[in-house]
Parts: structure tokens; C-alpha cells; sequence
């Protein structure tokens, strides 16, 4: 057990599984550091943000794989190279870039299994950084996993802090089938104590990072923190939150959300992805549907403007939640009249 | 090339198997009792047939929306894909594929596909787990002329020479890329296109099975021995319209009738192994009558097996969730 | 300060406690107490457990019922009649400032945290507390337990006395390698971490499956051992709860571990989703869950427990004091009969599994004595 940052568990994990197992490979653009450059440095980048760093000298350029920037071709071989005896571990950079490839993840790889009358199985893990807070701007920003989450046949896992990434991602990889890894790009020097041995945190499962009793925050990614610092000021005030962590978004732990909606009759939503039916609105018609009794007031959901993500830091900070705009949300949702936050 | 004796043989069955398969089909959901929709094969037997006389069940395949041929040439049952095409239980897929999703992975079949340019891509990871695992088998992609102007498909052919992988690219061109030709859709030369991707580039005459069968040889021999991927253009005549139902209107007048009359692959086979030789003609009708028993059986059985059930419905759309 | 003022701060229940909950005054503002009175219940992230009066005096209430405070936060104070108002107030608002001013310049000693060190080549996970000549105590834990089980006891204990919690070869953070899974085997590994601390004799105090190690040691090195405090212990009867063995080896999800965590305790309301979450997130590493596998096999074949270690305690020659919780539902109580009468034998009513956390103080007193003897 030793302090790792939210990049080291990922490495970490991609390292014992391939360790572990011959048939995990890594591939994706630049993730065995960049080949054909001037410089013959080896490994140079290891990813464009360096989680896949040190992989290529231990495992080899059969097990990673540098990709040309084709993403289509190269999602597509993931996809069919799971389905024929590999576990491929592809990073699609920035989610954004779903854009180039959605038909080999969408129509492929989630549904082979499906298709093919439960013959198959596509154990693929497809990782790639969202999130706005780096002025990354509209094409690099977005919080996707809403439209993954939409698509039979997808696991969604949105990672919430380097213990939760790690154990999520072993369990991704031990998979058989299609899972979609979502990692928060301001995330990544995030740290916390993480076990050195591999372990695994099971899919639909969520984590209550609190409990309280007046009202339930549901949170991802890394809103949860956003979420846990707003309930850490709402209980100094006397208001106790308990702060749910879905971890995954499909599979969704619906019953520990509808068992403490039922306990504190009141729900926040924070989700950091576009206000049309995301998880927010599918959590809000759950619980409209199956908690409506225990609902004590609306619910109210912390979440961007309908805009593209905007780069100026004025405003991106205007789009995006925040601890202040949780805190208000709670306040608005316990009764209280509270001055609208911008 | 000195051809096996069981090679012809089954190659001639699975040929004539596609052929009455496709043609039945044709009658079949004329009556309306086949859903959905199908893309019939007719005309183009030689190639699926010549190519995949080349490969094992180890060797994968990526098929097309016009995969009936892909499938038998590969060995997929007869039966199970026609109750599939009736979407019955008993399909190969349990009647959630349909036509054109038949797929049986223990065949090296990863599918057909309904959407154009899909397989290439795959095929590049199937030749990738091939080269990793270092099990000695090819992939295939089958596409067509419309998908080979598909960015998935021009992306793969680049990928597939980066990686260096054990890949063939079947290049089936029939002329038309549903009602538009390919000479108005695809610019350049296929030839150039291969070469402008570093791969050797191979072309046949596909309604004849001897030189699909030697030029498919020689593509995939290169890729198995490790020298990296192989485009193969096979020039084809479709029979029937894109879809059916397709009333053809923009083709030529006595087009399909001069293909039918003048390129038919199994007058062509027939002709040839009879005259070389090779094959008595009882045999071969030995295998028309044979086949024409199988089909018949497999439709009857079809129509009689059972629907899906309302468990089904959720069944199998994950290994766990 | 006034010396006659006696501060009551939230105490610290285990290394990872920074704050607590009060969750209810045991005591009425104005009533008068005796040192070891139940003064409060604390409610901790894993447990709730009632905080001891230090002193005598008279209460007076800081905080109220519901508030979570710091570690070290002024709770109340004792004082005795003479003691005016203005000065209880004066001292209050002293302590307050004198707190926010500590706090903030992070005076508090950083907590001693457990280190995994090579043992023979053996990773395993030790906490290691305390100094003095006193013979020190060697804290054993049992099936699915490690070394957290002794929060509430390892640092009382080793006032004044080297006290020593490992976790057992499969469990927590050692490493999950656990040989045949047998009593002793695990009880060589004691020897070895006793040798490697440069530790001739120790106390032995131990909880359940520990227990059946530590009688397993005694039996193999009587000569490392002091005296042997057994809780619960297995190896005194063949009966075990196997819904909690087996539960405990297959549950991985909180609905499920929440009611096998059940059998531990006699009051239910102990058990947390966050002592679920600690144990889950061991379960999870790789190789936790099959060494529970192979222990269980070995010493629990066919539900029953395997060794019968009462010819330790028949052998005679070393202090022996047992603990048993009257409700225990995972080793029956009366497994403690028919012992030799120099085993001092202890039931405690209301109590289930885990008297070391349910009767912590209780435990600690007794134990504290019994090893000083």
C-alpha cells in the first residue's frame, strides 16, 4: 500500500494484468511512446498523457501497440481481436474521438453477443480521458458517457479516484465483455493509498463515499469529490448528505440509489455530462418512478448548460458544476430559499 | 496447380449449395414468409467458394450484408442458417442475427455485416490475435466495391501493412455499390489504391473458381508466411438487385441474363473438370441432387422449428451484467 | 489551566480515526460520574463504541448529541461543585483557541501506521506499539480478520508495554500465500515474526482462528510464550458456524456480506456499510478470497473444526485466561467448559463474537491485568 496518483493505478493495473495474462495487449496512438520519430528515443511519450509509460520496455511492441491516428481501423481491430482471443486493452485518447469510431464500438463490438445468439464474447476494454477543467475547449471536453451508457451490450465505468480506478480496471480487463473506461483528464495527479497487489471492484456496485441523513447526493466521476467537499461544508451547516459513487453508469446500482432516496427522501444529481438524457435525467425518472412516495421535495440536478463546452476559463467555469452550485442545489432541495449561483 | 480430387468436390457442393440456397430464398420471400430483409449471393459463388477452399477452420472470415455465400463456403450449417433466416430459435444466431448477422466463431466466421466497410477493421484484429498468438492462420476481410471506398476500409488497408499483419483483402466487385456503379463511385484504380498502401495486389475472374482459387492461394500463402497483407480484386456480376425486391431499373437491359447465360461459375466449373477429366458429370449431379434434398429439408424444418421465446428477449445481450 | 477541570475530548478509536460522531450522552449535563462510567456513545466510519469516563467530576456538556468533531475536540468537562461558571467558561473558550491553534499548525505526532516488512520472505503487514520492559503481547486475529480487529485495544494495551498486531498470511496486507492453511502453520509464522522483532517471549492474546494459532504455538515453543489471552478461540470444540464461514468466503457485494457481518456481533446495529467496505475491499485483492479457501478447508472439513487443542491448556504451564462473549454465534460459549480449573474463564453476557470490540474497555482492563500479573 503507497500513495499512487490516479495515472500510476492505471499503469499499475494495465501492468499486472498483462503480467498476468499473455493475451491483455495495449494498443492505441502513441501509447509505446511514439515510433518512426528522428530521435530513436524509445518510449518517449507513453500515451499523450503517460499512463501507458514503461509498458513497452517490459512487455514488447507485440503486446504494445503504437497506432496510426486511425481510429476507426484501429477500435475496429480491438473489437475484432477480442472476439477472436485476445483481451485488448485500446486507449482512444480523448472520448471525443468516439466521433471516428462509434460504429466498431456501437454496431460491433456491443453486439456481437447479441447478434450472434450469445456465441460471442468481446472481452475489449476501450479507455479514454473526458471531462472539461483544462480548457481543452468544445472537440476535447465532453463528458460522453451518457451516449455509451444508451448502447446494449456496454459497460460503463466512470472512476472516480486512483483506488477506484484501479480496481475497476482489473476488473475491465477481467471482463468478457465490451467495457468502456472512463478516466477525468484533471484526474490524473489525483492520490490516494492504493493497494500495490492487484485487485478488482465489481461492476454495479456503487459506493456511498458518505452517509447521511438528510438528503442523497448522486455523483460521477469526479464530481464524487466536488460532492464529498460541498457535504463536508453542507454538515458543518447540519445538513448530513450521503454521497453515492454508481462507479459504473451500465451496469447502474439502481437499488442502493432507490434505498437511500427511500431514506432521505430528498436527491441531488450531479453529473458533468450534457443536460439531455444523461444520467441525471435517467436517475430522476428512476426514482420518479419507483420512489416518488418517498420523494419529500423536487430533485434537483447540478449540471451544465445545453453548450457545447466553452474554452475561455470564465467560461468553462460558468458550464461547469461546482461545489458551490452543489451546495446550493442541496440547500434548494432541503427548503431553502437560496440566491441562484451563476 | 494440381487441385485435390475432395477439394473439387467440395468445392462444387458448397458452390452449388450457395446457388440453391440463394435461389430458394429468392422464391421463398417472395411469399412474404421470411422477414426482414436479405441480399442474395447468386452469380458470385466462385469467390467465397475459391477463396475459403484456401483457408481452415482456424483461418478467420469477415463477411458482408451479402454473406449467405461467405458463410457456406466456410462451413457454417446449412440448416441453422436458413432457420435463422426465418428467425427461428433453432438459427445459428437463436433468430436474433438474421441474414445478415450469421456468424459461428468455431468456423473462423466473425460475422456478416450489416453495415458497409464493417469487416475490415475487424479483420485486422483477427489477424492481429493470429500474429500475436502466433497460431499460423490468415484473416480475411470480404468487402465490396462500395465499402472499398469506406474510410474503415482504406484505414484498415493502411493499418494492416503498419502492423504487418496476416490479413487478405477480398475486394468482391460486382459493379455496384447498392443501385450506384462502381464506376461512377470509386476513383482511381483498386490496384493503386493497394499499392499506394504498400500491398501486393491481386486480380481474378470470379466466376472462375480455378483462378480464384490460385490467385486466393497466392494472396493468402504471402500473408500466412508473414510478409504482411494482401488486396485480391475478384471482378463479379451480381445476379439479383441489391436487396430483394430490388427491380433493377438501373441496369442494363440483358445485363444479368448475359451474366447468367455466359458467366455462370458452376457451367464454368462443370465444363472444365468434365473435360479435364477431372470429375465424371454423375458426380456432380449426384451433388445437385443432394443439395437440392439438404435445402429442401432445411426450409421445411425451418418453417416448423420454434420461435424465439420472450426470455430470449433478454438473453445474451452480455456474458454477465 | 484550572487543575480541577478536567477536559473530556472525542477520543481516537484506531489509526484511521480523525473525527467522530458523539452520537448520544450517556450522562445527564450535571450528573456526577466516577472514572470507567460510560459517558457517551462515539460513532466512528466502522464502529460505535462508548467512551469511558477518565476522571471523576461533575458533567458539563460542549457538544451536543449528533455533532462530528476532530479528533482531540473539547466534548465536555468534569468539574467538581466548587468550581465556578465563569471559570468552566474560561477554560472552554482556552481550550477552544488553544485546539483551533494546534490543529492548525498540524501539531498533532503523525499516527504510527503499520509497515509490511519481509519475514523469512514473507511480506507481512505488523503495527508495532509501545516500549517498555514488561514481557510485550503478541495480538493474533482470526479467519477474515487483520490487525485493524485490535483498534480499540492495541494502543490501551501497550501503555507502558511493546505491543505487536500482524496480520496473518492471507489477510490485510501481508502476503496471501498461507501454506497448508493450517493452525500451524500459521503459528510458525508467529514464531518466525517473534524472532525477526528479536522478541524471546510474548503474551499471546488472541481472537477466535487466533486463538487456535496461538495454542498451536504454545504447543510447538512453550518457551516463547508469557501467557496465552484467548478470545473466543477455536480449537476448544468441533462446532463452528460455517453460514459464516462459507458466507464470508462467497459474499462480494454489500447486500450480501451485511447479514453474514451479522453473526459477529450481538448488537447488529454495529455492522456498517463501512466495516463491509473494509472487509470487501480485502476479499477483493487477488489471492484473499483462496486463502480463505484453504484455510477453511483445513481447519473447518466437512463444517467441523479440525483441531482439538485442549491438550495445551491440559498440559499446564502457562497462564491461561479465556473470553467468551455469552452470545457468540459463530463458536458456541460453551465451548469454554471443561477446562482445567487453573484456565481463568470469563463469559460475558450480551456480548456475540467480537468482545474486544463490543466490550473494548471491559476487555482491556482485563486482559491489562491479567498480563501484569
Amino acid at each position: 500500500m503507497s500513495k499512487k496518483s490516479f495515472r500510476q493505478a492505471i499503469n499499475e493495473a494495465l501492468r499486472q494484468e498483462m503480467r498476468r495474462d499473455p493475451r491483455v495487449i495495449v494498443m492505441g496512438e502513441d501509447v509505446a511512446g511514439g515510433h518512426g520519430g528522428t530521435s530513436g528515443t524509445v518510449d518517449a511519450w507513453g500515451g499523450v498523457l503517460g499512463v501507458t509509460k514503461g509498458l513497452l520496455t517490459e512487455f514488447g511492441e507485440d503486446r504494445v501497440l503504437d497506432t496510426p491516428i486511425t481510429e476507426a481501423s484501429y477500435i475496429g481491430a480491438a473489437a475484432g481481436a477480442a472476439a477472436t482471443g485476445l483481451r485488448p486493452v485500446a486507449e482512444l485518447m480523448f472520448v471525443d474521438f468516439v466521433g471516428c469510431c462509434l460504429d466498431q464500438i456501437m454496431n460491433q463490438a456491443a453486439k456481437f453477443r447479441y447478434m450472434f445468439g450469445g456465441k460471442a464474447r468481446t472481452p475489449l476494454v476501450i479507455r479514454a480521458m473526458f471531462g472539461a477543467g483544462f480548457n481543452a475547449a468544445a472537440q476535447h471536453s465532453q463528458a460522453l458517457y451518457p451516449l455509451f451508457t444508451h448502447i446494449p451490450g456496454l459497460k460503463v465505468v466512470v472512476p472516480s479516484s486512483p483506488y477506484e480506478a484501479k480496481g475497476l480496471l482489473i476488473e475491465a480487463i477481467r471482463d468478457d465483455d465490451p467495457v468502456i473506461f472512463l478516466e477525468h483528464k484533471v484526474m490524473y495527479d489525483d492520490e490516494e493509498e492504493v493497494p500495490d497487489e492487484a485487485y478488482t471492484i465489481p461492476f454495479g456496485e456503487a459506493n456511498l463515499t458518505r452517509e447521511g441523513d438528510d438528503l442523497t447526493i448522486v455523483a460521477f466521476g469526479r464530481m464524487v469529490k466536488l460532492a464529498n467537499e460541498a457535504a463536508d461544508r453542507l454538515e458543518r451547516q447540519g445538513i448530513s448528505c450521503t454521497v453515492i459513487d454508481p462507479r459504473t453508469t451500465s451496469p447502474l446500482d439502481t437499488d442502493t440509489i432507490l434505498d437511500c432516496v427511500a431514506d432521505t427522501g430528498r436527491l441531488v444529481i450531479v453529473d458533468e455530462s450534457s443536460p439531455r438524457c444523461n444520467m441525471a435525467a435517467d436517475i430522476s425518472a428512476l426514482v420518479a418512478e419507483y420512489a416518488f412516495d418517498a420523494l419529500k421535495g423536487p430533485i434537483r440536478r447540478v449540471m451544465p448548460p445545453h453548450t457545447p463546452v466553452p474554452f475561455a476559463s470564465v467560461l468553462e467555469n460558468l458550464y461547469l458544476p461546482s461545489v458551490e452550485k452543489i451546495e446550493a442545489a442541496v440547500k434548494a432541495a432541503m427548503g431553502h430559499r437560496v440566491p441562484e449561483i451563476a | 496447380m494440381q487441385i485435390a480430387r475432395e477439394t473439387l468436390l467440395r468445392s462444387y457442393r458448397a458452390m452449388r449449395t450457395i446457388r440453391d440456397f440463394e435461389e430458394r430464398l429468392h422464391v421463398e420471400f417472395a411469399t412474404g414468409e421470411i422477414p426482414g430483409f436479405v441480399h442474395l449471393y447468386c452469380g458470385e459463388e466462385a469467390s467465397g467458394v475459391g477463396v475459403c477452399a484456401n483457408l481452415t477452420d482456424q483461418d478467420t472470415i469477415a463477411s458482408t450484408h451479402r454473406g449467405h455465400g461467405h458463410c457456406i463456403a466456410k462451413g457454417v450449417e446449412v440448416a441453422g442458417m436458413m432457420a435463422e433466416i426465418y428467425g427461428r430459435r433453432t438459427g445459428v444466431c437463436q433468430g436474433k442475427g438474421g441474414s445478415m448477422h450469421i456468424a459461428d466463431l468455431s468456423r473462423g466466421m466473425l460475422g456478416a455485416n450489416g453495415i458497409v466497410g464493417g469487416g475490415p477493421p475487424l479483420i485486422c484484429g483477427a489477424a492481429l490475435s493470429h500474429k500475436t498468438l502466433k497460431d499460423g492462420a490468415v484473416a480475411v476481410a470480404f468487402y465490396g466495391d462500395g465499402a472499398s471506398n469506406e474510410g474503415t476500409t482504406l484505414e484498415s488497408l493502411n493499418l494492416a501493412s503498419v502492423w504487418r499483419l496476416p490479413a487478405v483483402f477480398v475486394l468482391e466487385d460486382n459493379g455496384y455499390g447498392e443501385a450506384t456503379g462502381a464506376s461512377y463511385a470509386c476513383a482511381g484504380s483498386q490496384k493503386a489504391r493497394a499499392g499506394g498502401f504498400g500491398m501486393p495486389y491481386l486480380e481474378c475472374d470470379g466466376t472462375d473458381f480455378f483462378a480464384v482459387h490460385q490467385a486466393a492461394g497466392e494472396a493468402i500463402a504471402h500473408a500466412r508466411a508473414g510478409n504482411g497483407p494482401v488486396m485480391l480484386h475478384v471482378h463479379l456480376a451480381r445476379w439479383y438487385g441489391h436487396f430483394e425486391g430490388d427491380a433493377m431499373t438501373y441496369r442494363a437491359a440483358g445485363e444479368v441474363a448475359a451474366a447468367r447465360a455466359d458467366h455462370d461459375c458452376l457451367t464454368i466449373f462443370r465444363t472444365r473438370v468434365t473435360q479435364a477429366g477431372l470429375l465424371d458429370g454423375t458426380e456432380l449431379d449426384d451433388i445437385d441432387s443432394a443439395v437440392r434434398d439438404e435445402i429442401e429439408s432445411a426450409v421445411i424444418a425451418a418453417k416448423q422449428a420454434p420461435l424465439p421465446e420472450a426470455a430470449d428477449l433478454l438473453a445474451d445481450v452480455y456474458v454477465r451484467y | 489551566m484550572n487543575a480541577s477541570i478536567t477536559p473530556i475530548t472525542m477520543p481516537k478509536f484506531g489509526l484511521a480515526m480523525t473525527e467522530g460522531k458523539l452520537a448520544g450522552w450517556m450522562v445527564r449535563p450535571g450528573s456526577r460520574v466516577k472514572a470507567g462510567d460510560d459517558l457517551a456513545d462515539i460513532e466512528t466510519s466502522k464502529i460505535t463504541n462508548a467512551y469511558e469516563s477518565p476522571a471523576a467530576g461533575i458533567l458539563r456538556q460542549v457538544a451536543s448529541d449528533g455533532e462530528t468533531l476532530p479528533v482531540g475536540a473539547l466534548i465536555g468537562v468534569l468539574a467538581e461543585d466548587d468550581v465556578s461558571d465563569a471559570d468552566i467558561d474560561a477554560f472552554i473558550a482556552r481550550f477552544a483557541a488553544e485546539f483551533a491553534t494546534d490543529e492548525a499548525d498540524g501539531q498533532e505526532a503523525a499516527p504510527a501506521e503499520p509497515t509490511v516488512i519481509d519475514v523469512k520472505g514473507r511480506a507481512l503487514r505488523v503495527l508495532d506499539l509501545g516500549h517498555g520492559d514488561a514481557p510485550p503481547i503478541l495480538l493474533i486475529h482470526g479467519f477474515g480478520g487483520d490487525l485493524t480487529n485490535w483498534m480499540f485495544n492495541h494502543a490501551a494495551l501497550a501503555d507502558g508495554r511493546r505491543v505487536v498486531a500482524f496480520d496473518l498470511p492471507g489477510h490485510g496486507g501481508s502476503a496471501k500465500d498461507v501454506g497448508d492453511g493450517s493452525p500451524a502453520f500459521f503459528a510458525g509464522v508467529a514464531i518466525d515474526l517473534l524472532d525477526h522483532l528479536g522478541i524471546g517471549k510474548a503474551h499471546l492474546v488472541a481472537h477466535s482462528l487466533g486463538g487456535a494459532v496461538a495454542l498451536a504455538l504454545a504447543w510447538q515453543a512453550p518457551d516463547r510464550v508469557a501467557s496465552l489471552a484467548l478470545i473466543a478461540p477455536a480449537g476448544l470444540g468441533p462446532e463452528i458456524n460455517m453460514d459464516f464461514i462459507n458466507g464470508f468466503i462467497t459474499a462480494d457485494r454489500q447486500k450480501t456480506i451485511q447479514p453474514v457481518l451479522g453473526y459477529l456481533v450481538h448488537d447488529k446495529s454495529l455492522i456498517g456499510r463501512k466495516m463491509a467496505d473494509d472487509i470487501l475491499r480485502y476479499k477483493r485483492l487477488d489471492g484473499a478470497v483462496s486463502a480463505l479457501m484453504q484455510i477453511a478447508a483445513t481447519c473447518f472439513p466437512d463444517g467441523r473444526q479440525a483441531d482439538d487443542l485442549r491438550p495445551v491448556l491440559e498440559r499446564g504451564g502457562i497462564r491461561a485466561l479465556i473470553l467468551w462473549g455469552e452470545d457468540d454465534e459463530i463458536l458456541p460459549v460453551r465451548q469454554s467448559g471443561g477446562l482445567p480449573p487453573a484456565v481463568t474463564i470469563d463469559i460475558l453476557p450480551g456480548v456475540g463474537h467480537m468482545p474486544q470490540m463490543e466490550r473494548a474497555a471491559d476487555i482491556n482492563r482485563t486482559i491489562g491485568t491479567f498480563v501484569a500479573q
